[in-house]
């Protein structure tokens, strides 16, 4: 099996192996869901105007999450120098790390953010979309996600310098797809939405390459 | 240039003398400015007395923006080079170019109530200011969290890049989207304001950067004299 994909396979089974699987962060996603109309009040009417896009805000704060044990553990136990003497390049790794966090993290979340948005009064005609972008989205969280984890790793407690550092550049993907799920479907912001997935996929990784070199020497 | 100054020993000649020089030259520039905008300028013809407000909001605006791509090379200048002082000039710039922005979110609020008739707006160009605001905040936090200067350094770097991709964005978020903000005033060959409100302009404008030079200097020169006070320490506790 190539290095590669031993990586994915690891790390696949590393995100669900703290009990539960996928459950964990899906069910702090619904719970965050859940807060939204508790703070907004029952009245149906204003959860079918401004609900649907806040699912985008319970995803962002589910991928924060799960960012911060990312390479961490790599740096304790010694798996980050592996890394480095493997003959696959860096960048490869983490973007695979990355597709591994995407597929156990993700996906998962996406699925579950079709309940998510009915119970927040979305249309069903719009449900569709909002899975989709909300796939799009988390690959997008990710990609940028990956870059904070890597300049965090090595700091004591840092969930939330890596939560100040990617919440800015998390502002896009938010505005394009709560458009979408505010009722633009299919349309121009799903593509813009999806131009910035491609982009930090792209561009994440290597990054994120560079910050690890960094923590070796 | 930038290779000569990374003796530190030949930026702290330059800048001794360097930094009263443009000290007096932003004292000077702003002893002009001030007066000029706040009194001797004319009133808009819609805006009334408020539009004295541009004189600080928009240098403030433009210099955040130039401060950050400033910060911008100095981080690709480190990493690329591992010049000795463009991380410091980095670390330095921050505080001061996160004031201004600071400055120019606070002013524009302040403008925005009368003239707009709200404090806020989640329109391209101010969201866009408050997340240059906001990476300011986080690139000053990482240098703070990161125990070795070194590493801190070079992580900051990386940040301070990645981060610059805002900087078109704010720049032409006016163009791309609709917005309550004004279109910039270089509009092709010629400007959007009157030719009387230009001069207090770019006088603010020049006694802004004249100030981020002084600052940046000040801040520079006592990086590096904590620098050696740190490494006398560790030479007498040794």
């Amino acid at each position: 099996m190539s290095a590669l994909a031993a990586t994915f396979r690891r790390d696949l089974a590393l995100a669900w192996s703290a009990g539960g699987g996928a459950l964990a962060p899906v069910g702090y996603f619904i719970g965050a869901t859940t807060l939204v109309p508790l703070a907004m009040g029952a009245d149906r009417a204003l959860l079918a105007a401004a609900g649907p896009p806040l699912v985008w805000i319970a995803a962002a704060l589910a991928v924060l999450a799960m960012l911060e044990r990312l390479f961490q553990a790599d740096i304790e136990d010694g798996s980050l120098e592996q890394m480095l003497l493997s003959p696959v390049s860096l960048e490869a790794m983490v973007l695979v790390k990355g597709a591994a966090l995407w597929v156990a993290v993700g996906l998962p979340l996406c699925l579950a953010a079709a309940p998510a948005a009915i119970a927040l009064q979305a249309p069903l005609e719009l449900i569709p979309a909002i899975v989709a972008s909300l796939a799009l989205g988390t690959a997008a969280f990710i990609g940028i996600g990956l870059v904070g984890a890597a300049i965090a790793a090595g700091v004591k407690r840092a969930g939330v310098l890596i939560a100040l550092i990617v919440l800015p550049f998390f502002a896009p993907p938010i505005i394009f797809g709560a458009a979408v799920a505010g009722g633009a479907g299919f349309g121009g912001p799903f593509l813009i939405l999806a131009g910035c997935a491609a982009a930090s996929v792209a561009i994440g990784p290597i990054a994120a390459a560079a910050a690890l070199r960094l923590h070796a020497e | 240039m930038i290779s000569t100054f990374a003796n530190p020993a030949r930026f702290m000649a330059f800048s001794a003398w360097a930094t009263p020089l443009f000290g007096a030259l932003a004292a000077v520039l702003f002893a002009i400015g001030v007066p000029w905008g706040y009194a001797l300028s004319p009133a808009d013809y819609q805006q009334g007395e408020t539009v004295r407000i541009m004189y600080v909001h928009v240098p403030a605006a433009w210099m955040s923006l130039i401060v950050y791509a400033t910060m911008g090379g100095a981080s690709f200048v480190s990493l690329v080079w591992r010049h000795a002082l463009a991380d410091v000039a980095a670390r330095a710039a921050a505080p001061i170019g996160a004031t201004f922005a600071a400055i120019c979110l606070i002013t524009g609020s302040i403008w925005g109530a009368p003239t707009w008739g709200t404090w806020w707006e989640w329109d391209g160009r101010l969201t866009s200011m408050l997340v240059l605001f906001l990476i300011y905040l986080g690139y000053i936090a990482l240098w703070a969290a990161v125990d070795d200067e070194e590493k801190a350094g070079r992580f900051a770097a990386i940040l301070c890049l990645v981060g610059l991709i805002n900087l078109p964005i704010i720049k032409f978020s006016v163009d791309w989207w609709s917005t309550l903000h004004q279109r910039s005033i270089f509009q092709g060959s010629s400007m959007s304001v009157d030719p009387s409100m230009v001069g207090p302009l770019m006088t603010m404008f020049a006694a802004y950067a004249a100030l981020f030079a002084t600052l940046l200097l000040v801040n520079m020169r006592a990086a590096i004299h904590r620098r050696r006070v740190e490494a006398q320490r560790l030479r007498s506790a040794a």
